[in-house]
């Protein structure tokens, strides 16, 4: 007949031979196999203290980005609550008012900044759209959390720490 | 008219006392660690690293499980036997302790001008007693799977009964060999006999051995042949209706077993407490004792690994391949041993 591949083997269908039967052999050759096992090196990691990295292209939590005056690059125009295809992010923009310029970059700013953690599927659509290089997925992941709420990220969590002012960032339970 | 007096000795009675106090705790502290070594032993095997979270290397990992076993509910199915239900773990670990009692854990250690014998009982039965007492576990096994009122239940523990019984025969039947060897079934005799020709058992009983082991792997229900509770087929086994410590109870019976049957296997073919040039180098005899009784142990935490190792290498038997193994291979075989050994003996001393 002919094969497929040139790897196919003929079953061995022979009857086994006398020591064969004893199978005591054969069991001895397994325990030598699981023997060398226990010396090898371990698949596992432990966990908390040891971690993987990950990969460069790796998408993660996001961030909203500052400039290097320390203000908000987000100018709410949306379009990555459009190129979202989760529908995860959600924004109210304002404008902004004098003596607000140390704050915002431009005119307009996003009042409330909201992603969905358990919406969003982290496909990277939102950096690739940003015009203003405001949102930016980090190497981190959603922390586990008791509630679905929790899992709403508003611009507490979202923006990165003030170069100027470290401790502007408050992080909600 | 004389008073009736009956002499105690307290020094005896205080003595085997804390003995069997001993022997019972450290067999108790042995079977809980062996679940901690069966799961790193799994997991190395397995090139995992196994429980390293409680305690250092995860030693206090059993103290763990038993405090979760303890803190479970206590379920009793309505339909049960309630007095059976409970006895049925309590024969198992009951049976599983007796065991102990006639094995030598090390020749005589001299206390204050008294010499103190690390034997609970030496009597001149020794290994008939602790046949007898491995037959009543099936007690532990049958009474659980019958009580709990399941048929998965009854299912398992019929077939653990007749596991047990079959293969206590191959079993009873290499002891024999062995006996006509030592001239005594007192295992202590046993031990001195091998310790005075310097030849372990193992050397002049190798397919005993082998039966022997083969036969202990069965009766302690551990993979290969652990049908009982093949937790993957049956659901769980003759204790599925079982929970909390009365569950624990069986698990911990089958550990304490296991640690019987190693300790026993050292004993009987792998010279007990006696190791080769213990005698020859001079130390005292409390301290050649003491050693003895290290060697011993080291033995036994040896077949324990062995133990494991075999349940993480084998895959279990089928039921028919269990029973054909037992019947039409162990048996005959240990009977052709047993006939050989006399023959070689009968040549020994009389010669043709």
């Amino acid at each position: 007949m002919q094969t497929l591949t040139n790897r196919a083997q003929p079953v061995d269908r022979r009857p086994m031979t006398f020591w064969e039967k004893m199978y005591l052999p054969a069991i001895a050759k397994g325990m030598g196999i699981t023997f060398k096992h226990i010396f090898k090196k371990k698949a596992t990691i432990s966990y908390p203290e040891e971690k993987r990295p990950f990969s460069p292209v790796f998408r993660g939590l996001h961030v909203l980005n500052r400039d290097e005056e320390g203000r908000e690059r987000c100018t709410a125009c949306g379009l990555c609550a459009v190129a979202c295809p989760a529908e995860a992010i959600t924004m109210e923009a304002a404008e902004r008012k004098t003596g607000e310029e140390n704050l915002y970059r431009e005119e307009k700013y996003a009042a409330r900044y909201e992603i969905n953690m358990l919406r969003c599927i982290f496909c990277g659509f939102c950096e690739e759209a940003c015009p203003k290089e405001a949102i930016y997925m980090t190497e981190t992941f959603a922390p586990s959390n008791f509630q679905r709420k929790g899992f709403i990220y508003g611009k507490d969590d979202l923006l990165i720490p003030d170069p100027k002012h470290p401790l502007t960032v408050t992080k909600k339970d | 008219m004389t008073l009736l007096t009956i002499a105690i000795d307290w020094f005896y009675v205080t003595e085997k006392i804390l003995l069997i106090s001993a022997v019972l705790g450290v067999s108790l502290v042995i079977a809980m660690y062996s679940t901690w070594l069966e799961r790193k032993v799994a997991a190395w095997i397995q090139d995992r690293r196994g429980p390293n979270r409680a305690g250092p290397f995860g030693l206090l990992q059993p103290l763990a499980d038993g405090g979760k076993l303890f803190f479970k509910e206590e379920i009793i199915p309505s339909t049960a036997n309630k007095f059976l239900f409970i006895l049925g773990p309590s024969m198992a670990m009951l049976t599983a302790c007796m065991t102990s009692a006639v094995i030598p854990w090390g020749d005589v250690l001299t206390i204050a001008g008294r010499e103190v014998s690390l034997q609970i009982a030496d009597i001149n039965i020794g290994v008939l007693w602790v046949i007898m007492v491995v037959g009543m576990g099936v007690y532990g096994i049958m009474i659980g799977g019958w009580a709990s009122n399941n048929k998965f239940s009854l299912l398992a523990a019929c077939r653990g009964a007749s596991q047990v019984i079959s293969y206590e025969l191959p079993m009873g039947l290499a002891l024999i060999a062995l006996f006509m060897i030592s001239g005594s079934p007192s295992l202590k005799d046993i031990v001195e006999q091998q310790r005075e020709s310097g030849i372990w058992n193992v050397f002049l009983q190798p397919v005993g051995f082998l039966i022997f082991l083969i036969c202990a792997f069965a009766e302690c229900n551990r993979t290969p042949f652990d049908l009982p509770e093949a937790e993957n087929e049956l659901n769980g086994g003759y204790h599925l209706e079982y929970s909390s410590m009365k569950l624990g109870f069986y698990l911990f019976a089958e550990y304490i077993n296991m640690f019987i049957s190693s300790v026993l296997m050292a004993t009987l073919y792998f010279g007990g407490y006696h190791f080769w040039f213990l005698d020859s180098l001079g130390l005292s005899p409390n301290m050649v004792t003491i050693l003895g009784m290290v060697i011993l142990f080291g033995k036994t935490i040896m077949f324990i690994f062995f133990f494991m190792w075999v349940r993480w290498t084998l895959p279990r038997f089928r039921y028919d391949q269990l029973m054909k193994l037992g019947w039409k291979i162990l048996i005959p075989l240990a009977l052709v041993n047993m006939i050989v050994t006399g023959g070689v003996i009968l040549y020994r001393t009389i010669g043709f």
